[in-house]
C-alpha cells in the first residue's frame, strides 16, 4: 500500500549564486502515475509582462509538487486557449486530462492582473472563474495564489503553495562552519538569509501569523531562544536561563511559547507568556521532557519523554492533565508534530537501525511508517495537513524531503554545497 | 544492545590509555599489544606522559618508601588526568566503569585547586532527534558533574553545556564514528 502511491520524487537542491542568494531547487526524479492529470495552459499575455519564470510554469510545478497532480507538458497541448470559447473539451479528453486551467495576464501600471478559469474536462463545468492581481515584481506570489485556488477547487482542501519554509543550512566559510537560517517560498525559491552564525541554529518555529520565527541559537556560546520579527529583523531573547533553552513552539494565539528549560535541574517543558515572561511548568519529571507541540485544539500538547526508559511520545489533554503515552511500536519515538485536524501525530521512529518518519492515527492507535529513507528527522506538517517535510540524508549530505502526508508521493530537496536541515512549514496566512 | 561490542572496544582503548600512563611510572603492565591504539588516544588527547623520575630526580635515594609511593601516586593521577573525553552508549548517560578512576583523579585535582574551572561539554551522536539529543548531551554532562562533585569537586568550579548532535568529534555514520561522538569533554580553563 505504501509503495503504490509512492510515485513523485522531487529534489530541492541548495544552489549558492553569488554571495547573498542561496536557493533550494526542486528536482523531480520520479514521475507520477496515480496523480490527477491537469492541463495548465500557458496564460495569454496583454501588455508588458515581466520576463522570468512563466506563471503557468510555477503553477504546474506547484501542483506537481503536491504529488496529487500530474500536469501536462505544454508542448503536448493541441491548442493554447485562454478563455472558455476556445476550449475544445474533446481535445483535452483525448489527451487524457481531467481538468484544464486557462487564463490571461494583463499589465496595468505597476500591477499584473490574472483572469483565470478552471474546467472539469468531463462535465465541461466551470469550477473556478476568478481574477487576482499582484505587483508586477511579484508574479510568483500570484502564481502560488492561483495554485492554491486550483488545488482547493479540485480537492476541497486549501492549497499550501503560498506558505513559506524556514530551514537551516550548514556549510563551511573560511574554514569555519556557517549556519544560516533561511526563509523561502514553499518550492524553495526566493530564499532569504535571516541569520548567519558560526554556531548552531536549531528548531525554527513559525508564529501563527507567519510574521515571526522562534529558534534556538548558540551564537552566545550556549543555547538561547530568540524571537525574530521577519519584516524588521528585530530580535529578542525569549529565554536565556542557565542550561537548556530549547524546542520553542508557539501557542495558537501567538502569545506564549512552549519551551524546554533545564534551569531547575533537568529538561522540563514550560510555557512562557511572551509579554510578561512568566513561566508555567508543564511537566515535572526526572526524565527528559522536550519537543512539545500544541495540538489542534490549542489545549492539549504532545511531547517527547524518556520516562519509560527510552524516548516516547506522550500527550496531555491540558497543561495540568497527566500524560498519556501514545507510541509503543519501537523503543525510540520522538519529536511529535500533530496535524491541524487532530487525526494524526507525526514523529521520528526508530526501526532496527534506521530512523523513519511515522504517524499514528490518534483514534485507532494504528502506526504507519511513511518514509523509505533511513536517517530521518524534524517532520513538519503543511498547514493543510496534506504534505510533510522532513530532513534526511542522501549519501553524506543532509537534504529536505517532502512527502504526501499519507506517505505517498515524495520529492526531496538536497543542498549542492553543505547541508540543509531543520525545516519548518509556515502557516497559511490569509 | 548492539553497541556493546563497540563500547567494549572503547573500554579497552581507555584502559590501554591508563596503562600507558602507569607504565612509565615503573609498574609493569603487559599491554604491548595495545601499542598502536595507545598512540591514537595520546594524539587525540594531546597527552604527555609524566615520569616519576622527572620529579624525584636528585633526592630519590633519600626518599622514604612512603614518599616514593606518594610521588608515584601523584604521577599516576596526573597521567590519568590526561584523559579528558568520556564515552557513552547510545541513549544513555551512564558513566562507564573504566572511566571512574580517571574522573576521581579529575575530582581530586579540582578539590586541590579550588580556583580551577572546568567546562563539561556534553554531546550525542547524530541518531535520533536534535532536541532530544540536546537534552541527552546535557544529561551526560550532568552525570559527569555529579560524579565529580561526589568525589570532591565543587559545583562552582564547573559549567555544563550541551551541544547535542551539533558538534561531532568525527564525521561519519559508522558505529565506531558514532561511538566517538557520544561523549563528554572536560575543558579546563
Amino acid at each position: 500500500m505504501l509503495l503504490r502511491k509512492l510515485v513523485t520524487v522531487l529534489t530541492l537542491v541548495l544552489v549558492t549564486a553569488g554571495t547573498v542568494r542561496a536557493e533550494l531547487l526542486i528536482r523531480i526524479t520520479e514521475g507520477a502515475d496515480a496523480a490527477i492529470p491537469i492541463a495548465v495552459v500557458p496564460f495569454a499575455e496583454a501588455g508588458n509582462i515581466p520576463a522570468g519564470d512563466k506563471l503557468s510554469t510555477v503553477v504546474q510545478s506547484d501542483l506537481a509538487m503536491s504529488g496529487e497532480f500530474s500536469p501536462l507538458p505544454a508542448e503536448k497541448m493541441l491548442s493554447l486557449p485562454s478563455k472558455r470559447e476556445d476550449v475544445f473539451f474533446r481535445d483535452w479528453r483525448l489527451l487524457g486530462q481531467r481538468y484544464v486551467l486557462v487564463g490571461e495576464l494583463t499589465r496595468k501600471g505597476d500591477r499584473v492582473s490574472a483572469r483565470y478559469e478552471l474546467f472539469d474536462v468531463n462535465t465541461e463545468e466551470r469550477l473556478l472563474g476568478e481574477s487576482a492581481g499582484a505587483p508586477a515584481s511579484n508574479l510568483r506570489s500570484l502564481a502560488h495564489h492561483i495554485s492554491d485556488k486550483v488545488y482547493e477547487a479540485i480537492t476541497g482542501v486549501p492549497g499550501a503553495f503560498s506558505t513559506k519554509l524556514a530551514y537551516v543550512t550548514l556549510d563551511k566559510f573560511n574554514g569555519k562552519p556557517r549556519y544560516r537560517l533561511q526563509v523561502s517560498d514553499v518550492d524553495g525559491k526566493r530564499a532569504r538569509i535571516r541569520l548567519e552564525s558560526q554556531e548552531p541554529i536549531l528548531s525554527p518555529a513559525w508564529s501563527p501569523d507567519g510574521k515571526k520565527l522562534a529558534y534556538v541559537s548558540f551564537e552566545t556560546g550556549k543555547p538561547v531562544i530568540f524571537v525574530h520579527e521577519l519584516a524588521s529583523g528585530k530580535r529578542t531573547k525569549a529565554a536565556d536561563f542557565p542550561g537548556l533553552n530549547s524546542a520553542p513552539a508557539w501557542s495558537e494565539d501567538g502569545r506564549s511559547l512552549l519551551m524546554t528549560l533545564s534551569k531547575d535541574g533537568n529538561a522540563e517543558i514550560y510555557r512562557m507568556d511572551l509579554a510578561t515572561k512568566k513561566l508555567t511548568k508543564v511537566t515535572n519529571h526526572w526524565a527528559i521532557d522536550t519537543e512539545a507541540s500544541w495540538d489542534h485544539t490549542g489545549d492539549g500538547l504532545f511531547f517527547t519523554s524518556d520516562r519509560s526508559g527510552g524516548p516516547q511520545i506522550y500527550y496531555k489533554e491540558s497543561e495540568r492533565a497527566s500524560p498519556r503515552r501514545i507510541t509503543f511500536g519501537s523503543r525510540y519515538n520522538a519529536r511529535p508534530r500533530p496535524d491541524n485536524s487532530g487525526k494524526f501525530v507525526y514523529y521520528v521512529h526508530q526501526r532496527d537501525r534506521a530512523f523513519h518518519i511515522a504517524r499514528t492515527n490518534l483514534k485507532s492507535g494504528e502506526e504507519t511508517i511513511l518514509t523509505r529513507t533511513e536517517s530521518d528527522e524534524s517532520p513538519s506538517v503543511s498547514p493543510n495537513g496534506r504534505m510533510l517535510i522532513y530532513a534526511t540524508k542522501q549519501g553524506a549530505d543532509s537534504v529536505l524531503t517532502v512527502i504526501s502526508a499519507d506517505g505517498g508521493a515524495a520529492y526531496s530537496l538536497p543542498a549542492s554545497e553543505g547541508d540543509v536541515r531543520e525545516p519548518a512549514w509556515g502557516p497559511l496566512v490569509r | 544492545m548492539k553497541l556493546s561490542a563497540q563500547s567494549k572496544a572503547f573500554a579497552v582503548l581507555l584502559s590501554a590509555g591508563l596503562f600507558a600512563g602507569c607504565s612509565s611510572t615503573g609498574e609493569t603492565q603487559d599491554d604491548g599489544a595495545y601499542g598502536s591504539d595507545v598512540a591514537a588516544i595520546d594524539q587525540e588527547g594531546g597527552s604527555t606522559v609524566y615520569g616519576g623520575d622527572d620529579q624525584g630526580g636528585i633526592s630519590s635515594s633519600a626518599m622514604t618508601e612512603e614518599e616514593r609511593m606518594a610521588a608515584q601516586q601523584q604521577a599516576e593521577q596526573e597521567a590519568l588526568r590526561d584523559i579528558t573525553v568520556f564515552y557513552f552508549d547510545f541513549d544513555t548517560a551512564e558513566i562507564k566503569q573504566e572511566a571512574r578512576d580517571v574522573l576521581v583523579a579529575h575530582a581530586q585535582f579540582l578539590s586541590n585547586n579550588p580556583g580551577q574551572q572546568v567546562r563539561l561539554e556534553g554531546h550525542a551522536d547524530e541518531r535520533g532527534t536534535k532536541e532530544y539529543n540536546l537534552a541527552l548531551g546535557e544529561r551526560r554532562a550532568n552525570a559527569i558533574q555529579r560524579f565529580l562533585i561526589v568525589n570532591g569537586a565543587s559545583r562552582g568550579q564547573m559549567e555544563t553545556i550541551s551541544y547535542g548532535e551539533e558538534k561531532p568529534a568525527v564525521m561519519g555514520s559508522s558505529e565506531s564514528e558514532l561511538a566517538q561522538n557520544r561523549r563528554v569533554e572536560l575543558v579546563f580553563e
